[in-house]
């Protein structure tokens, strides 16, 4: 069988992708032996959901952010402060939370994404900085340094518990995050978003609003960023404020990239290979970072598009001997 | 004047001549690549660990300060040639994970050859702090401001009186007319890898004996450097020294005068209030967009 024609058609986005991921995410607990794997997987979703919107900015609309583990970190302290210290039920402390997220960032969106190339760059980073500061330093809030812990979620009666229940919401969530996306991409934004991303001017001159586009796409990713975080937060009971910290916004920004730029696939693909990997490279103990560190530089100089691109363009080179642009997986 | 105004001027001083290295060594491999390295900071913790190891060694303390700084010039080089080299056809983004990836790898490199510990690096000459209208200044500060002038200088020479520098020069300004002209502007990128190198080495030197340095001492001063250098605008000489003092004095008086814990966000929150009114950063080109 032509098990290049399934390649295909798998990586047609809203179809059979979407499809085979559902059946990846329900099949996969049978080759999850203990609730360990089970963690990992679950911090795989979550990455992932972030990765799926940070690939909205960075991939479809070529806008680089190396902040968003800040707005990650806010989704997790604005739960943990709200149903914690404050009592509130967990599901209205992530909706007030994620409000709040997403008005920050339309706020500091404005100024910041008029911003171009290493300048948007450096905005973004130290936007991220001054959170994870803020987060460090309020003490009476956060807990600084050291963290706080995090009560359960709960709706109702009804407690999220344990590994097993985390893994299908987090499951169910992620394929919601990537179904989202990948509407927006083939919607008349999406289009707009990848004409901004070729020419700003050119999309303006069209008759796109650059501005209004570029910020919500910022806004969405935010959204997606502090939602994940706030699960988080609540599944692992605990939170620091490494979770803001400048280098998980360069290890979310390395999964996109590493998955595939503009791939809503690759964005998972990449999160699922860049969490696992630490878990695997700790048998290196003191050659950890420098393992990860070679891997992070050998990927990106052989397969520059990511992996998912580059795994697709051989499947359609092979096919039609041709290298054929279109097969670049969404 | 108070006397303690004049103190957090000069601290701010030193620390800003330290910025202002860092943000140099950022202009320099922007202007012949266009390429963030993300790396710098490592360079300047290269600069200051191996001197350290070097002098614990039993090396003279000038020979072990050359040598250090011969070795980071050899790792930028090295960097260049085995992975901005092989990629330089790729997008922003991904050079800018190619060179956090490298900054990684020095920095887990570091800490195998050496070790997670802070050391501390005698001061080149004596410790006993110089008085100054009421201040102290320490005669490490003098060196450190005393170098960068000296740097400063003789990157405007070379960049505007030898026949190498007027070839880096030309080859930021147009690469493809460059290379028409007869420059080669891959020895050009390679040999910026290596000066920058050599000057986040020469900052991680001076700054060692009185901030102490470890291998992670690399990730804030690679940050407040690109800050500096964004805040100049970027690829401007000009600008990176003056991005790196007002960074650094601004940082020392908010820690003095309002609160020494937000001290590293000071910088950040700078840059972030300079970029809104000034998207190009005070000395930077103006940039429009080619259809």
């Amino acid at each position: 069988m032509n098990s290049s024609r399934i390649l295909t058609r798998l990586a047609s986005p809203r179809t059979g992708g979407l499809l085979a991921l559902a059946i990846l995410i329900a099949l996969l607990p049978l080759a999850l032996p203990n609730s360990y794997f089970y963690d990992v997987a679950i911090l795989v979703g979550l990455n992932a959901i972030v990765c799926v919107g940070l690939n909205l900015l960075i991939g479809y609309a070529g806008q680089i952010s190396l902040g968003h583990a800040g707005f990650f970190g806010l989704g997790a302290y604005g739960s943990a402060i709200l149903a914690t210290r404050y009592g509130w039920p967990p599901l209205a402390a992530l909706l007030a939370t994620t409000v709040a997220v997403a008005l920050l960032a339309y706020i500091v969106g404005r100024p910041i994404l008029r911003l171009k190339g290493h300048y948007l760059a450096m905005a973004t980073l130290g936007l991220g900085i001054i959170i994870f500061m803020v987060l460090t330093t309020e003490d009476k809030f956060t807990g600084g340094p050291d963290g706080i812990s995090v009560v359960p979620f709960r709706i109702g009666a009804f407690a999220l518990q344990g590994e097993h229940i985390w893994y299908w919401v987090v499951g169910v969530l992620l394929l919601l995050a990537v179904w989202l996306a990948l509407n927006l991409i083939e919607s008349p934004t999406g289009r707009a978003l990848r004409a901004l991303h070729s020419s700003e001017v050119g999309a303006e001159v069209v008759g796109i609003n650059a501005a209004e586009h570029k910020l919500m796409v910022f806004v969405i990713s935010a959204v997606f960023a502090s939602v994940a975080g706030s699960l988080g937060a609540h599944y692992s009971g605990f939170v620091t404020p490494s979770k803001a910290a400048f280098l998980h916004s360069i290890e979310l920004v390395t999964m996109v990239v590493f998955g595939g730029l503009a791939s809503t696939y690759g964005a998972v693909v990449g999160a699922a290979v860049l969490t696992t990997l630490p878990q695997l490279l700790t048998s290196f103990e003191d050659y950890e970072m420098m393992v990860f560190g070679a891997l992070m530089i050998g990927t990106m100089v052989f397969l520059p598009r990511g992996v998912v691109p580059s795994i697709a363009r051989l499947l359609a080179s092979r096919r039609k001997a041709v290298p054929d642009d279109k097969a670049d997986g969404k | 004047m108070s006397a303690q105004f004049v103190q957090y001027l000069l601290t701010g001083l030193t620390v800003g001549a330290i910025y202002a290295l860092v943000a140099l060594g950022f202009s320099i491999i922007f202007n012949a690549s266009h390429v963030i390295n993300f790396a710098q900071g490592e360079f300047v913790m290269i600069g200051g660990m191996a001197t350290v190891s070097l002098v614990a060694a039993g090396l003279p303390y000038f020979f072990a300060v050359l040598l250090a700084i011969a070795a980071a010039a050899l790792v930028g080089l090295a960097l260049e040639k085995f992975a901005i080299e092989p990629a330089r056809d790729a997008s922003v983004v991904t050079l800018i994970i190619i060179t956090i990836g490298a900054s990684i790898f020095l920095r887990g490199l570091a800490m195998v050859v050496w070790d997670k510990g802070f050391h501390a690096l005698r001061p080149f000459t004596g410790n006993t702090p110089i008085a100054i209208g009421g201040a102290t200044i320490l005669p490490q500060s003098l060196w450190v401001l005393g170098v960068t002038l000296l740097i400063v200088l003789a990157l405007s020479w070379f960049f505007g009186r030898t026949l190498l520098g007027k070839a880096m020069l030309a080859t930021s300004h147009n690469r493809l007319a460059a290379q028409l002209v007869g420059i080669n502007v891959r020895m050009v990128l390679f040999l910026s890898f290596g000066l920058s190198a050599a000057l986040g080495a020469i900052a991680g030197i001076l700054i060692a004996p009185i901030t102490a340095t470890s291998y992670d001492v690399g990730i804030m001063l690679g940050l407040k450097g690109f800050a500096a250098a964004i805040l100049g605008g970027l690829g401007s000489g000009i600008g990176a020294v003056v991005g790196g003092l007002v960074l650094g004095i601004a940082e020392t008086m908010s820690a003095g005068y309002l609160s020494s814990a937000y001290k590293d966000a000071i910088a950040f929150v700078i840059i972030l209030v300079v970029l809104f009114f000034m998207p190009s950063g005070l000395f930077g080109r103006r940039g429009g967009e080619r259809v």
